[in-house]
């Protein structure tokens, strides 16, 4: 698989040809900075939450977002889905410029782009029945189903594993797995085309996260639902994902498919990334690489390439200049002067 | 393994055995709807520099294991039976405050969530000086911050001087997790619990914060109980493994034992359903079907069993006698299931090694 | 620290200044003309234009607010070079419709009631209700907390004038303890004085002070079940030193912020009060102001009223970033 290959902000993603044709949903240079203010009189400061980030999600396609905390993971998937106005940038959906849609455009596109959230209890109303809460976006959207609003809400809770007949029960009934289940059995109420997932499953005991991606993996299959997952967790990512991006501090520093991203990385960011996760297969701590300090803040972001204040390849070019995301040996784009070749360990 | 290296801070601890030792631990708490058996009958043991890792989900009992040893449970409310030695002293039964003199001296603990464990109104530095200087009170004040500052600098807080006078929000997640165990340690404590130390933490911090403990255990030569969800945390920093569910201890071994050659039906539910950086990533994981119990009205027999793929394969007794803990071929290896050893030796090697996540 | 009170102060000017052109607005917002009302019943559109003259209300309302404006500040003239030319000194805040006295004379009258009323109640409340919800926290399900909790739920569903009129037949006309209630101010007799309010400060106080257990006990309650408090005791530091320390500087913050504001609202009027105990305070002046159309004493309550609130706000502002550091930094 070819990748999205970004020069510079502004520039168009150069996407390869693919039988499937035109990607789904195309990210453009967007941009979301909040204002803060500092001074006695408001003299404002920008946090760059996300800060020119460029990627396309093909039909079917499951793309990862990772990164730590404060990468801008989240807030990119909330400009997605339009709770966020992004600052500048372009999103497009199926041709159509989404940025700013509003009213019934914005309608229109909720049927077809839905979202997970992460705290499942939280985002389900407790008075509301499970039936009532999955049956939601069909009434907003004024959508009666052939067969009656109940059919399609037991087909859907059918669907997600869940009990049919539990139709008239409360949110606080059922366990945290299940109520993900919900949460999933709601958006995929308006048959969406892309569900953009925000760590999904980080709230979640193991032994029913592995459910969860389970399900969320066969969903993705049987409806050819394309997904931007949204998550902290590289090994969740890496078992739900074809696509990777990885984040830095508002920036796509890495995006490639699964094998490169996970087997040969080029970014030294997604390298110690990798390294840093604790695994089950790995007894002590060896041959890991550690990275000093913290992440910096938004508001100041480092010169330069942003990750080379915790680099330990890190140069004079790359506080002078901005390494854009080029293509590396591993097939996948890299924003990064130094990148590593070969697989890790 | 390692034998303890500093003196001993009192005569009762002088053996050379294990510093924390718990036999037959049950804590319950009655409550409106029944009683709740968060731990039902748990023993284990851990030696100074030594670090046991207990496993376990939510309401497998682990967090009420570790605050019951610290006493920080609700004595009003919670009923305790069994044995707590630390160093040799019998915390059952103890007196507040007697425990109280124990707490933050002789043992400690820290929290998964350093936000809200640290005070916000407080600076950080004074914080730390306050848990000095309650079991130091002949410390002055300044002795006291003079302690803090150095132990801010020794788990690699930047500019520890200046960092002191910092409150909790100014710091990042990993910095107050530092923070945290600086306040820990600052009493050269003999045990430290971890409850969930690295949860609310990225991985880069969690790896840095790990690191850390382990540096510092090789410093202090404390025994420190991990607790966690994360398999690969334990499979990082623990000598030991203890494996909960439902209120009991359903496996014990090494960490080695217990990762490469786990006995446990749950254990290896666990392992195959966490997914792993290597394997094969298209496989579909293979979850623990159902949920966890409820500790009010757990399942009879093993209570492990509603969820168990193999309950039922040696008679009836899964569903009617709840499993001892037992010890497998290995020294050392504990499992608490009715299978036979032969029967689990030859389901793990057929259905789970081959799947993702577990050791080769 | 310094900019976050500048911050708070110019905001609460900016405040002010927006409800003084609200309340000023009121002069035009009420259906009759304010001339009228003063006029009296027999009047000719004469009369009535000499009186809008003399008040300036057939000047734009622009000109008027600054007029308003400049006389709380510098004073202001009346019918300037007329023979009805009548001199206000700042703070000028007009003349009573009813009897042409000076609307300042009167607040200079009745502010001093009120506040001795609010003054003496919020103590009482704040330390009977605060330290009632702590203890009743601490000793969760014990008999003490039961009682206190029986207690604060009878007082809090009471109303004042029934509790004040109870007190007042047991107390005044019954047995005799107390005289009937009156004020004397402070600087005359202060035993006198409190001697005169004691009747409303108890039936305030105790009504506040069962909202005020109540809420304190919640809130210790759930700061109790704060993991920096289980930090605090997993130190080792004794139970007293949790609670006062740690739990209980948590735990006061959201009080001080109602309590702040309740003083501020009450200080604005305590009506009920008031008019049960026959007292001339604020409270009552306004009802009546109100029901004559007095509009001269209406706005100057009114903003008066306003100017304790914001002022209370900046005060709770100030104390709430004193005690919780992080929010100094927004």
């Amino acid at each position: 698989m070819t990748e999205t290959l970004v020069q510079e902000p502004g520039a168009q993603p150069v996407e390869p040809s693919r039988p499937s044709g035109e990607p789904l949903l195309v990210v453009d240079d967007l941009t979301k900075h909040f204002p803060v203010r500092s001074g006695l009189f408001g003299k404002t400061g920008l946090v760059r939450a996300v800060d020119g980030v460029s990627f396309s999600v093909r039909a079917g396609e499951t793309l990862g977002l990772v990164g730590e905390s404060g990468c801008g993971k989240t807030t990119t998937g909330r400009m997605l889905v339009r709770l966020l106005e992004p600052t500048s940038g372009k999103i497009t959906f199926e041709g159509k410029d989404i940025t700013h849609s509003k009213g019934g455009g914005l309608r229109q596109l909720r049927q077809d782009m839905q979202i997970i959230f992460q705290d499942p209890y939280a985002s389900l109303n407790p008075r509301h029945t499970v039936g009532r809460i999955v049956a939601m976006p069909l009434q907003v959207n004024g959508i009666n189903p052939p067969g009656g609003v109940k059919k399609r809400v037991q087909e859907l809770l059918e669907l997600v594993g869940l009990n049919p007949e539990h139709y008239n029960r409360y949110p606080h009934e059922f366990s945290g797995g299940q109520r993900q289940r919900i949460g999933v059995a709601r958006a995929l109420a308006l048959r969406p085309k892309i569900i953009v997932a925000d760590e999904p499953v980080s709230a979640l005991d193991v032994s029913i996260q592995a459910q969860v991606i389970n399900l969320l993996r066969e969903l993705q299959r049987e409806l050819d639902l394309a997904f931007v997952f949204i998550a902290h967790d590289l090994a969740v990512v890496r078992h739900f994902c074809q696509r990777i991006a990885v984040m830095y501090l508002g920036k796509i520093v890495e995006v490639g498919d699964r094998t490169a991203i996970y087997e040969r990385p080029a970014h030294p960011y997604t390298r110690a990334l990798l390294s840093a996760v604790p695994d089950v297969t790995k007894m002590g701590a060896s041959g890991r690489i550690r990275l000093e300090g913290d992440v910096p803040t938004p508001l100041n972001p480092p010169s330069g390439c942003r990750f080379r204040t915790r680099c330990w390849k890190a140069q004079e070019v790359c506080a002078t200049e901005e390494p854009p995301l080029t293509i590396k040996p591993n097939g996948a784009s890299a924003a990064c002067h130094f990148p590593e070749d070969g697989a890790i360990k | 393994m390692t034998a303890p290296a500093s003196a001993p801070k009192s005569p009762e601890t002088t053996d050379t055995g294990a510093y924390l030792r718990v036999s037959d631990l049950r804590v319950q708490f009655p409550t409106e709807d029944g009683v709740v058996k968060a731990v039902d009958g748990v023993s284990f043991s851990v030696e100074r520099g030594q670090t046991l890792g207990i496993v376990g989900e939510s309401g497998s009992g682990k967090s009420v294991t570790s605050l019951t040893i610290m006493g920080l449970h609700n004595t009003k409310r919670a009923r305790i039976s069994g044995e707590i030695l630390v160093g040799g002293r019998n915390v059952v039964g103890m007196s507040e405050e007697q425990t109280r003199r124990l707490r933050g001296r002789d043992m400690s603990m820290i929290f998964q969530d350093p936000l809200s464990a640290l005070h916000p109104y407080y600076k950080v530095g004074a914080q730390i000086a306050e848990a000095f200087k309650v079991h130091h009170p002949n410390a002055s004040k300044s002795e006291a911050k003079k302690r803090a500052i150095d132990m801010l600098g020794r788990v690699g807080i930047p500019q520890p001087a200046r960092r002191a006078d910092s409150y909790p929000h100014e710091f990042s997640g990993g910095m107050r997790q530092r923070a945290m165990i600086a306040m820990a340690l600052v009493n050269d404590p003999d045990l430290l619990i971890a409850d969930e130390p690295t949860t609310a933490l990225d991985v880069t911090v969690q790896a840095q914060i790990l690191d850390l403990l382990e540096d510092l255990q090789r410093e202090f030569n404390s025994a420190i109980i991990m607790i966690t969800h994360d398999l690969g945390v334990v499979a990082q920093v623990a000598d030991d493994v203890l494996v909960m569910y439902g209120g009991r201890a359903v496996e014990f071994g090494s960490v080695e034992q217990v990762m490469r050659r786990p006995q446990h039906p749950y254990t290896w539910g666990l392992l195959a359903s966490v997914p792993s950086l290597h394997g094969d990533a298209e496989a579909d994981l293979v979850p623990i079907k159902g949920n966890p119990p409820s500790l009010i009205n757990l399942p009879t027999g093993c209570a492990f069993h509603p969820r168990c793929r193999y309950a039922g394969r040696n008679g009836e007794r899964s569903f009617t006698d709840v499993p001892e803990l037992h010890q497998v071929k290995e020294r050392g290896h504990l499992v608490a299931c009715h299978l036979s050893e032969a029967d689990r030796t030859k389901f793990y090697a057929e259905d789970i090694a081959p799947s993702a996540g577990v050791a080769q | 620290m310094l900019r976050f009170i500048t911050r708070r102060v110019l905001v609460g000017v900016v405040t002010l200044i927006a409800i003084s052109i609200i309340v000023f607005g009121l002069f035009f917002a009420v259906p009759s003309s304010p001339a009228k009302v003063m006029c009296g019943k027999n009047c000719d559109a004469a009369s009535i234009a000499a009186v809008e003259t003399r008040l300036g209300l057939r000047d734009p309302i622009a000109e008027q607010y600054t007029s308003f404006m400049k006389g709380i500040f510098v004073g202001r003239t009346y019918a300037e070079g007329t023979a009805f030319e009548q001199r206000c000194d700042a703070p000028c805040l007009g003349f009573s419709f009813r009897n042409n006295e000076a609307v300042t004379s009167i607040l200079g009258r009745t502010v001093p009631v009120t506040i001795s009323i609010v003054f003496g109640a919020a103590i009482l409340w704040l330390l009977i209700g605060v330290s009632l919800g702590m203890i009743s926290a601490l000793r969760r399900g014990t008999l003490f907390d039961k009682v206190a909790i029986g207690i604060s739920l009878t007082g809090a569903s009471m109303q004042v004038f029934f509790f004040g009129l109870i007190l007042l037949y047991v107390l005044v006309y019954t047995s005799g303890i107390l005289p009937f209630p009156s004020y004397t101010p402070f600087t005359d007799n202060p035993a006198k004085w409190a001697q005169g309010l004691i009747l409303p400060w108890i039936t305030l106080g105790f009504l506040n002070s069962a909202i005020y257990a109540r809420l304190s006990r919640a809130q210790m309650l759930e700061t109790l079940s704060e993991d920096y408090v289980r930090t605090a005791r997993a130190k080792g530091l004794p139970l007293r030193r949790v609670y006062t320390k740690h739990a209980l500087r948590a735990a006061i913050t959201p009080i001080v912020t109602i309590a702040g504001l309740d003083i501020g609202a009450s200080l604005g009027g305590t009506f009920i009060t008031e008019t049960i105990f026959g007292l001339r305070g604020l409270g009552k002046e306004t009802v009546e102001a109100v029901s004559f159309l007095n509009l001269p004493i209406v706005v100057a309550t009114v903003l008066l009223a306003a100017v304790f609130i914001v002022v209370a706000n900046l005060i709770v502002d100030v104390l709430y970033a004193v005690i919780d550091p992080r929010v100094r930094l927004s």
